[in-house]
């Protein structure tokens, strides 16, 4: 569960968002809609732990049941696919780390290209390769920040699967079409 | 013995991306033994021990902040620091193996560096070496979090040598003077500062 009373954050002078309130219960989807630079995700970021609020009370789940997926995919560009997962399962902690790993990187389609580097993939894949590193720890909380972008049709579809798995979601785009039917929840910034 | 393996995994992460990148040693390496070619020519013949050694700490020390400089470029392009604080790791094991990284770049580019001193200069002797290691040590923990800082700051190459300069002046005290208890000294308070003082650098306020 995630929730937050009276939420808001400055940068200096300038206001993100103030008074906000957020409830998300287990298993909710939180849509959080907006324009460029609307706060979306600065939300994110706070909700995930990632950034301190400027006021507001915060509920958050430990952050090892976080998996929190930016604007970039998170990942060591200059290590392979292979590498990188088995950099985060050791910092997990996961037990069997090498099957875990393996099947995320079949379920992606990124088992071929396992031990080529990151930086040699189309952004594409290096999206499809973040969201092995978000789904690595098996996170009952995801928050995902344009999780659409870049994705090829193919992508967008293994995506629409993980979305419904049963798990508490935030996710902020701006556009809300594709997952428009599966959120509990909605927060439009102006 | 799970906050051991942690920092035994952060680190390899980075030194297998220098090993990837060859970005940051060869920098080092180039830059300290150009720097004591220079000071060589430029000295005068039958220049004093002590200020050889002078010359040898400024160029250790500017050496290593070419080194800090670069060391958190992954996390600093690829936003990796988000990645890394959701773990489950304790924050301050971050800041030791990318500490133990650096120190490994610093060891490797003093073993050139400090036989070419010899050649140029009078020689070493075995307190000089003994101080180094010490204040490797002091460079790299405190540089360590200065470099941090630094990732966040918008101009974070001028932001890391006006943090980093100023907390090396007793290094290069110490090390010019062979002040070895000065620099264990420096070593186990600065090292503990760092240490507790991490969790807060990585977390955006």
């Amino acid at each position: 569960m995630i929730r937050a009373r009276g939420l808001a954050k400055r940068y200096g002078d300038r206001r993100i968002f103030a008074g906000l309130d957020v409830d998300v219960p287990d298993g909710g989807f939180l849509l959080v809609t907006g324009p460029n630079g609307s706060g979306k995700t600065t939300l994110l970021r706070v909700l995930a732990g990632l950034a301190a609020p400027t006021a507001g009370e915060l509920e958050l789940p430990p952050r090892q049941t976080v998996g929190y997926l930016g604007h970039d995919p998170l990942v060591y560009r200059e290590l392979t696919p292979l590498e990188n997962l088995a950099l985060f399962a050791r910092l997990y902690r996961l037990p069997e780390r090498g099957e875990r790993v393996g099947m995320l990187l079949e379920r992606f389609g990124l088992w071929d290209v396992r031990h080529e580097r990151v930086s040699t993939f189309s952004r594409g894949m290096q999206q499809r390769l973040g969201l092995c590193r978000v789904l690595l720890p098996e996170p009952s909380h995801l928050l995902l920040d344009e999780p659409y972008n870049a994705l090829d049709a193919q992508g967008a579809a293994l995506l629409d699967d993980v979305f419904v798995e049963e798990r508490t979601r935030v996710v902020a785009t701006h556009d809300p079409a594709r997952v428009e039917r599966l959120a509990t929840d909605r927060l439009a910034f102006a | 013995m799970n906050y051991v393996s942690d920092v035994a995994a952060l680190a390899r992460k980075d030194l297998l991306l220098e090993l990837r990148a060859k970005e940051t040693l060869p920098s080092m390496l180039l830059f300290v033994v150009s720097a004591l070619a220079i000071f060589h020519f430029a000295l005068p013949r039958g220049t004093s021990d002590v200020a050889a050694r002078g010359l040898l700490w400024s160029a250790l020390v500017f050496t290593a902040l070419l080194g800090l400089t670069r060391a958190f470029v992954a996390e600093r392009e690829q936003g990796m620091f988000d990645a890394l604080v959701l773990t489950p790791v304790d924050r301050s094991a971050i800041w030791l193996g990318k500490a133990i990284a650096v120190l490994a770049f610093l060891v490797a580019a003093e073993i050139v560096a400090l036989p070419a001193f010899a050649a140029f200069f009078h020689g070493l002797n075995g307190r000089t070496v003994a101080a180094v290691a010490l204040a490797d040590l002091g460079i790299c923990t405190v540089g360590t979090l200065f470099g941090a800082m630094a990732v966040a700051g918008r101009a974070r190459e001028l932001l890391l040598p006006l943090l980093f300069l100023p907390t090396a002046i007793p290094i290069v005290v110490g090390g010019v003077g062979g002040y070895l208890w000065f620099l264990a000294l420096y070593d186990a308070i600065f090292g503990l500062l760092s240490w507790a003082a991490f969790e807060y650098v990585v977390v955006e306020t």
